[in-house]
C-alpha cells in the first residue's frame, strides 16, 4: 500500500560520550547486535512501514555510512520513484545561512527544505539515529489522523536501565501526558524525572507545519527540536504521545553500547527486535557461515557470519569474520567485523572494534561498567 | 543490436529432476538443493559466472521451476542484474509451431534457446550444469579455447583409473585435442572425465544443434548425439584439464559427504575466500544465538539458528532450533528446522522446516536418513537409519506414516 508519510533521519548527531566508537563514524553507523549497524532498525521499521523515501542528513563521518547504505538496495530502497536520498551538507552561506556546521538539527533540517518540499508525501516522519527498536509507525499515523494531532511522538514506558548519573542521559525527553495521551509537558535532559515515558526522538508532523515551525525557529536563533520547537509550543499544538511497549536501546554512551549489546543475549531482547513480521535489513557481505572447530567451546553468545572459532567464547557478541584462535578466551566482549583473536589470548569486558589483530598471549581486562576499547584497526 | 554483443553467454542447464535425492527433489529442482548450510548447489555455477567476469547467464528450468525461479529472482545476489544482459530463466516455450515443446535433451535445451543466444550474438558459449560443487575461473577455459582454436572445449578431471568405469572418459592425444569418447567404458584407456561444462565456439554449434534437431534418430544431447557428430567431422575439439575441488552430489550419500566434507580443517572447497566468493540470496536473519548449555563442536552454523542442545560435526543452514539436551551429530539440517528437547538426530539429512518433536530419535548407524519438507516426527517416535520420510507426512510413534 502506498503510504502518505515519508522519512527523514537526522544523523548529524554528536556525541562524544561514545569516544573512540565515533571518531570515524557517525553513531548511526555504530555496529549493533552482531550483523547491524544502528540505522539499519530505523531504515527497516520505516520499510516495514511502506514509507518508500527516506532522507538522510549528515555531516561528518559519514563515510562509513555511506558505504553501509550504498544505493539503499539492501533495504529496497533503491527505487525509480523515491528510495533513499543521502542529504550531506553543502556550503551555501548566502541561502542558508549555516556554514554546513549545523548549530542543532533545525539548522540542519532549515538547510534541506527543498528536500523537505519537494517530497510527494505530505507526512514527515522524522527520526534521530541513536534508538534501536523494531516496530512499524502505523499505529502512531493512525492515531496521528484519528486525533488531529500536529504532532505525534513514540515514547517508551520501559525504564531507562542505565545507570543513574551517568552520561546515558544524554538528551532524555521525558513527557506528561494527559489521559488523552495529550503531551502536556515536556522535560529535557532532565536528572531527576518524574515520569518514566521517555520520548524514543521520533515524531509525525505535517510537513508544511515541520516548515513553518523549522522556519520561525531558526528565524529567533534558536535550534533544539524539543527545547525550542515542542516545549514552547505545547499550550497550542497537538502534541500526542504513543507508546511504544518493547525493547528500545539509546546509543548515548560508551555504557549503553556495551550494554545494549549484552542484551542481544537476552531471549526477550532478541524477540522484541528481530520478528517474522518486521525483518531488520542490513548489508550483506556473503561471509559463509560460522566454522566452530572441535576446540570451540561457545556459550551465551551471538555470533554473525563468517566468524571461526577455535577457542572459548561466553557472554560475547561477534560480529561478522571474527577469527577466534585455539586456547583463546573471549569473555563479556563486543568484537567487531574481521577482527583476529590470537592464540591463548585472555580478553574480558572489551570493545574490540573493526579489523583489529590481538596478537598471541595478549590479556586485557575492563570491567562491565568500564569496558576498554580498542581502536579501529589497532595491533594489540 | 550490436550494442548487446556478448563475448560468451553462459547456459545453465537447471531443468533436472534429480530423482537419485528422492524427497530432496520431489518439489524442487536439483540445482536448487541447499548446500552448505546458507548455499543452494546453483549458486557455484552463477558464483563461477559473475566471478569469471561473465554477466548474461540463462538458467533453463523445466522440472519443478517455482523454488528455483523465485531464488533466482533478477539475479540481485549474484550481482547478475545487469543493463545489458544479466540473469534469464528460460523455461520451454511455445513458439506456434507444431515442435513447441519440453526440452527433449541438454543439445535440444539450447537449441530452443537460439533466439535468446542471437539477442547476444556471442563467440562461445558455455554450458554448465548445475549439479556440481566447484570454484573455476571460467576465463581461463575460454581462453584456452581461443588459444587451441577449438569448436568445443570440454573440461575434464583426471580420476583414477580404477574408477574410470563410472565417467564419461575422453581419449586425446598429446596435444589435449580429443580423438574418441568412451562413455562409460569396461576397459577405461584414460582417465579424463568429462566435468560436463563445455565452451562452444557459437556459429559453429549452432549449425551442429540446427542439424541434430533435424536427425529424427537423434536424442538431442551433447554428450551423446552433438560432440560426437563434431567429432566426427573433424572439428578441433580439446579437453580442458581442471585441478580443484568438484562434487557431484547428485545422491543423498554425495549430498551428505560434500557437507560433511566442509567440515575438514581445510575443506578441500574454500567457502571464506574474498577472491571468490560464493554469492547466496540472503534470508535476512539475526545472527545466530547459542545458548548457556549449548555445546557446539565442528560444525558449520548460519544466522537466525538457536542452539540450546549439543551439535557436533554437522551443518545448520539459517533459522534451525535445537532445543534444551538434544544431540545433532553428523547430520545436515536445512533452513528452518526444528529438534526438540531431548531429541537426537544421527546421519540425517532434514530439509526444510521438518521437525523433529521431543525425545525422538532420527537416524542411526548405517544409511543416511531422510526426513522431507515440511515433515514432522512426533515426540519419542524412533526413526531408524536409512528411513526416508516423504514431505509434509507425520511419523507417529510406533515410526510410521499418520
Amino acid at each position: 500500500m502506498k503510504t502518505d508519510i515519508f522519512g527523514l533521519i537526522y544523523a548529524s548527531e554528536e556525541n562524544y560520550n561514545l569516544r573512540d566508537l565515533v571518531l570515524h563514524r557517525s553513531v548511526a553507523a555504530l555496529p549493533v547486535g552482531g550483523r547491524y549497524r544502528a540505522i539499519d532498525f530505523l531504515l527497516s521499521n520505516m520499510v516495514n512501514t511502506g514509507i518508500r523515501r527516506v532522507g538522510i542528513i549528515t555531516q561528518k563521518n559519514y563515510n562509513s555510512l555511506m558505504d553501509h547504505l550504498g544505493s539503499g538496495k539492501e533495504w529496497d530502497l533503491a527505487r525509480k520513484n523515491d528510495g533513499l536520498y543521502i542529504l550531506p551538507p553543502f556550503d551555501l552561506v548566502a541561502n542558508t545561512g549555516t556554514s554546513g556546521i549545523y548549530r542543532d538539527i533545525c539548522d540542519a533540517l532549515n538547510s534541506k527544505l527543498d528536500y523537505i518540499r519537494s517530497a510527494p508525501q505530505q507526512y514527515c516522519l522524522l527520526s534521530g539515529s541513536y534508538t534501536i527498536y523494531s516496530t512499524t509507525y502505523d499505529r502512531m499515523f493512525e492515531e496521528h489522523i484519528a486525533k488531529g494531532a500536529d504532532v505525534t511522538m513514540l515514547y517508551s514506558t520501559r525504564p531507562n536501565t542505565s545507570r543513574q548519573g551517568d552520561e546515558s542521559h544524554f538528551k532524555d525527553v521525558r513527557l506528561y501526558m494527559d489521559d488523552d495521551g495529550r503531551v502536556r509537558d515536556i522535560e529535557f535532559d532532565s536528572q531527576l524525572s518524574q515520569t518514566e515515558n521517555l520520548g524514543m526522538d521520533v515524531y509525525l508532523i505535517h510537513k508544511s507545519l515541520l516548515e513553518q515551525l523549522i522556519s520561525s525557529t531558526v528565524a529567533r536563533r534558536k535550534y533544539n527540536f524539543v527545547a525550542d520547537v515542542l516545549i514552547p509550543n505545547l499550550k497550542h499544538l497537538k502534541v500526542y504521545g504513543v507508546p511504544h511497549e518493547s525493547y528500545v536501546g539509546r546509543l548515548t554512551s560508551l555504557n549503553s553500547y556495551y550494554d545494549i549489546n549484552m542484551d542481544m543475549l537476552r531471549e526477550d531482547v532478541r524477540h522484541d527486535l528481530f520478528t517474522a513480521e518486521n525483518p531488520i535489513y542490513t548489508k550483506i557481505k556473503d561471509e559463509p557461515p560460522v566454522r566452530f572447530m572441535d576446540s570451540a567451546k561457545v556459550r551465551n553468545s551471538v555470533m554473525g557470519d563468517g566468524c571461526e572459532i577455535y577457542g572459548e567464547v561466553e557472554n560475547s557478541i561477534l560480529f561478522r569474520g571474527v577469527s577466534v584462535a585455539p586456547g583463546a578466551h573471549v569473555r563479556g566482549c563486543i568484537v567487531m567485523q574481521d577482527t583476529e583473536i590470537q592464540e591463548n589470548c585472555y580478553l574480558e569486558n572489551m570493545i574490540i572494534d573493526k579489523s583489529c589483530t590481538i596478537r598471541r598471549g595478549v590479556r586485557l581486562m575492563g570491567a562491565p561498567e568500564y569496558p576498554i576499547i580498542i581502536k579501529k584497526g589497532a595491533i594489540i | 543490436m550490436l550494442v548487446n554483443k556478448k563475448k560468451c553467454v553462459a547456459m545453465l542447464l537447471a531443468g533436472g529432476q534429480g530423482s537419485r535425492l528422492g524427497v530432496l527433489t520431489r518439489f524442487r529442482a536439483k540445482p536448487a538443493v541447499p548446500f552448505g548450510g546458507k548455499y543452494r548447489i546453483i549458486d557455484f555455477p552463477l558464483s563461477n559466472c559473475t566471478n569469471s567476469g561473465i554477466d548474461t547467464v540463462g538458467v533453463l528450468t523445466q522440472y519443478q521451476p517455482l523454488e528455483l525461479n523465485s531464488y533466482i529472482g533478477t539475479g540481485v545476489p549474484w550481482d547478475l542484474d545487469r543493463l545489458n544482459g544479466g540473469a534469464f530463466v528460460l523455461p520451454p516455450y511455445q513458439n506456434g509451431s507444431e515442435v513447441s515443446e519440453w526440452y527433449k535433451g541438454t543439445a535440444n535445451a539450447i537449441y530452443q534457446n537460439m533466439p535468446f543466444l542471437d539477442m547476444y550474438d556471442p563467440d562461445y558459449i558455455l554450458v554448465l550444469s548445475g549439479d556440481h560443487i566447484y570454484k573455476m575461473d571460467y576465463t581461463q577455459l575460454i581462453r584456452y579455447h581461443q588459444e587451441k582454436e577449438a569448436t568445443a572445449t570440454i573440461a575434464v578431471l583426471r580420476v583414477p583409473m580404477s574408477e574410470a568405469h563410472r565417467f564419461g572418459i575422453l581419449n586425446t592425444d598429446e596435444t589435449m585435442r580429443v580423438v574418441e569418447f568412451d562413455e562409460k567404458p569396461a576397459q577405461p584407456k584414460n582417465d579424463l572425465a568429462s566435468m560436463g561444462i563445455y565452451v562452444f565456439t557459437w556459429k559453429k554449434v549452432r549449425e551442429y544443434l540446427a542439424a541434430d534437431e533435424n536427425n529424427p534418430e537423434s536424442s538431442n544431447d551433447f554428450g551423446h548425439d552433438v560432440l560426437p557428430a563434431m567429432l566426427d567431422n573433424g572439428e578441433p575439439m580439446y579437453a580442458y584439464p581442471f585441478a580443484g575441488y568438484w562434487k557431484d552430489v547428485g545422491t543423498v550419500d554425495s549430498l551428505w559427504e560434500a557437507n560433511m566434507e566442509l567440515l575438514d580443517d581445510s575443506p578441500a572447497v574454500k567457502l571464506r575466500d574474498p577472491d571468490w566468493k560464493i554469492y547466496a540470496r540472503s534470508q535476512n536473519q539475526p545472527p545466530h544465538y547459542v545458548g548457556n548449555r549449548a555445546e557446539v563442536r565442528r560444525s558449520m552454523i548460519c544466522e537466525g539458528c538457536h542452539i540450546y542442545g549439543t551439535v557436533e560435526h554437522s551443518v545448520l543452514s539459517p533459522s534451525v532450533e535445537i532445543g534444551e539436551g538434544a544431540v545433532v551429530t553428523d547430520s545436515v539440517l536445512m533452513s528452518g528446522t526444528k529438534v526438540g528437547r531431548g531429541a537426537v538426530v544421527h546421519r540425517a539429512i532434514l530439509d526444510e522446516n521438518a521437525a523433529v518433536g521431543a525425545g525422538a530419535i532420527v537416524g542411526g548407524d548405517g544409511a543416511i536418513t531422510v526426513i522431507g519438507n515440511s515433515a514432522t516426527v512426533c515426540e519419542g517416535a524412533v526413526l531408524p537409519a536409512g528411513a526416508r520420510v516423504n514431505p509434509e507426512t507425520v511419523i507417529g510413534k510406533n515410526g510410521g506414516a499418520l
